[in-house]
């Protein structure tokens, strides 16, 4: 077992971990060691409890009718959007758009910043950005015949900047990545911010990967939109959101259109209801909303800061422990402090799914693939990485059955 | 022993790859690839008498699609059409000693058969049916 490195450590795991029902199971018969909180995180009681609570005392559809268990449904909900705006200090309600998961808060805000597109205009991704927040920016700028230009990630993983500063010239829009699925590295998302501002562009920041794992402010941030996932940050699966200033919100065209996103309809004509309902098509995820705020809750309560120096002590400990694995390579930052808890890597001439299959008959889970995340691996110049990805529940037993494991499979297949 | 999925004859077959490589003027080759590990494999094959005279793999993947890749050219070497015909999943899997691969990584086992059953079509002029296909992804 490694130890601590710190004295007095952030995080109470045991009693995190009581928490989390699923963890209690085993796999093949070993502990479960949860290592793909990159693609899902676990639930804890509180969030699997506010779900059947809404379905066994409250259940009923929001914002239309006049009963009793309709108005305690919509305060609910409501609720949650203001634990959400307090989450990522945004400046009112009004600018948290719920989405069914960060995915479509993407493609929201691609539409909304590309209504007025001209061929020509200039639209600026970076090579580690995730599919969700490519191929949207990549199919409308084929659509409005505009330029899609994408930013080099150097040798260190990291955002070029001197690429960067040279794509942004004369663009619209900067869409990036807070924090990479892949690498882990978390991108200086206000300096960005500036520079992109400074050049005239709109800024949309994917957070799906920070919002659960850093504190975000996006107003010191400045981001003009920000898009996370609920089921990423102990929430349950079907909720997303998007901020967007609100000044954009008011000016930006609806997405999806129907029931609940208007004010008045005529014969020839409709006109919107108010932000955030104008983006809110139909019937919502209600349950899965509500309980997104037992989430927030949680995350509020251990506090984002703390939260943050438990993943760099397993940053640590990770970097430490790999580093002793023969022709094992990770690709991303070294730096504890400029990355996430997420690490993609290879094992010599191993095929990241073997290592994943001989991974989770000791009980432990990663990811293998490509990680939603082509181009990047096309840079990286690998078909596929093994991933593992830790949260606030793992430890540095975890660590070290990761280590274990990853020995065995060395034993396996050399 | 770790996993039930990575048998000895699996992983002999991996680390020991009989077969791999191209023929001069083959007959028939076939190649598929699979979207979950991006398996790739290819399968060229010669035959005369009704049988296979020669056949090679070639690909690149994990080392379940690699092994059972290697593993069925020495099977299918050498028996006529009418048996490589009959070759179907199940006698695939207890030729790999029946590893518990489980609903994901069964598909990297079956991709090499469902290429060499393309290459052995191909050279017949036929084509695989939607069945067989099915069965094997
Ligand atoms: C960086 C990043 N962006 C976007 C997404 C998309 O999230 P979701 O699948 O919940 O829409 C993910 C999730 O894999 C991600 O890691």
């Amino acid at each position: 077992m490694l130890e601590p490195e710190i004295a007095a450590h952030p995080l109470d795991l045991e009693k995190i971990r009581l928490d989390f029902p699923i963890l209690k199971r085993t796999v093949h018969g070993k502990r479960l060691v949860y290592l793909d909180n990159a693609a899902t995180t676990q639930k804890p009681q509180q969030v699997i409890d506010a779900i059947s609570d809404y379905y066994s005392n409250y259940n009923s559809n929001i914002h239309r009718s006049v009963h009793l268990l309709a108005e305690e449904a919509t305060e609910a909900f409501e609720n949650t959007r203001l634990k959400v705006q307090n989450f990522i200090n945004a400046q009112s309600t009004d600018e948290i758009v719920f989405t069914k998961n960060a995915t479509e808060a993407l493609n929201v805000a691609a539409r909304c910043t590309t209504s007025s597109l001209k061929p020509g205009d200039k639209i600026v991704v970076t090579e580690m950005d995730h599919h969700s927040n490519f191929v949207p920016w990549q199919q409308i700028a084929k659509e409005k015949r505009a330029q899609l230009e994408i930013v080099f990630t150097t040798e260190d993983y990291e955002i070029d900047e001197s690429d960067l500063e040279s794509k942004l010239d004369g663009a619209k829009i900067f869409a990036f990545t807070h924090m990479s699925n892949v690498l882990g590295t978390i991108n200086n998302a206000r300096k960005f911010t500036r520079i992109a501002h400074e050049k005239g562009a709109l800024v949309v920041l994917d957070g799906a990967q920070s919002a659960p794992h850093i504190p975000v402010n996006v107003q010191d941030i400045g981001c003009d939109y920000f898009a996370l996932s609920a089921h990423k940050m102990l929430g349950p699966t079907g909720v997303g959101c998007l901020y967007g200033k609100r000044d954009l919100l008011l000016k930006a065209p609806p997405f999806l259109l129907g029931g609940d996103m208007i004010r008045e309809v005529h014969r020839d004509r409709t006109t919107w209801n108010d932000l955030p309902w104008k983006f809110e098509a139909g019937t919502s995820n209600i349950a899965d909303v509500i309980a997104f705020a037992a989430a927030l809750d949680y995350l509020t309560r251990l506090g984002m800061k703390n939260l943050q120096i438990h993943e760099q002590e397993i940053c640590k400990a990770v970097l430490a422990e790999l580093s002793k694995i023969e022709d094992l390579e990770i690709y991303g930052p070294k730096d504890p402090e400029r990355r996430g808890a997420v690490f993609a890597f290879n094992l010599g001439g191993i095929h990241a799914h073997d290592i994943a299959s001989i991974l989770d008959a000791e009980g432990i889970a990663i990811r293998s693939g490509h990680h939603c995340a082509q181009i990047l691996m096309e840079k990286l110049g690998v078909p596929a990485t093994s991933r593992a990805s830790f949260y606030l529940y793992n430890g540095y037993d975890d660590v070290d059955a990761l280590s274990k494991g990853l020995h065995k499979v060395r034993e396996v297949l050399n | 022993m770790s996993s039930d999925m990575y048998k000895e004859i699996i992983l002999d077959y991996y680390k020991n790859p009989r077969n791999k490589g191209t023929l001069e003027s083959p007959q028939s080759v076939a190649r598929d690839s699979n979207p979950l590990c991006g398996d790739v494999v290819e399968m060229q094959l010669n035959f005369s008498d009704g049988k296979v005279s020669e056949i090679k793999f070639n690909g690149d993947g994990c080392a379940i699609s690699q092994a059972s890749a290697s593993m069925l050219t020495e099977v299918v070497m050498g028996k006529t059409i009418e048996e490589v015909r009959k070759i179907d999943k199940n006698v695939l899997l207890e030729n790999l000693g029946s590893p518990n691969l489980g609903a994901v990584r069964i598909k990297c086992a079956l991709l090499p058969l469902k290429v060499m059953k393309t290459a052995l079509y191909q050279y017949l002029g036929e084509s695989i049916t939607r069945e067989e296909s099915n069965s094997l992804s």
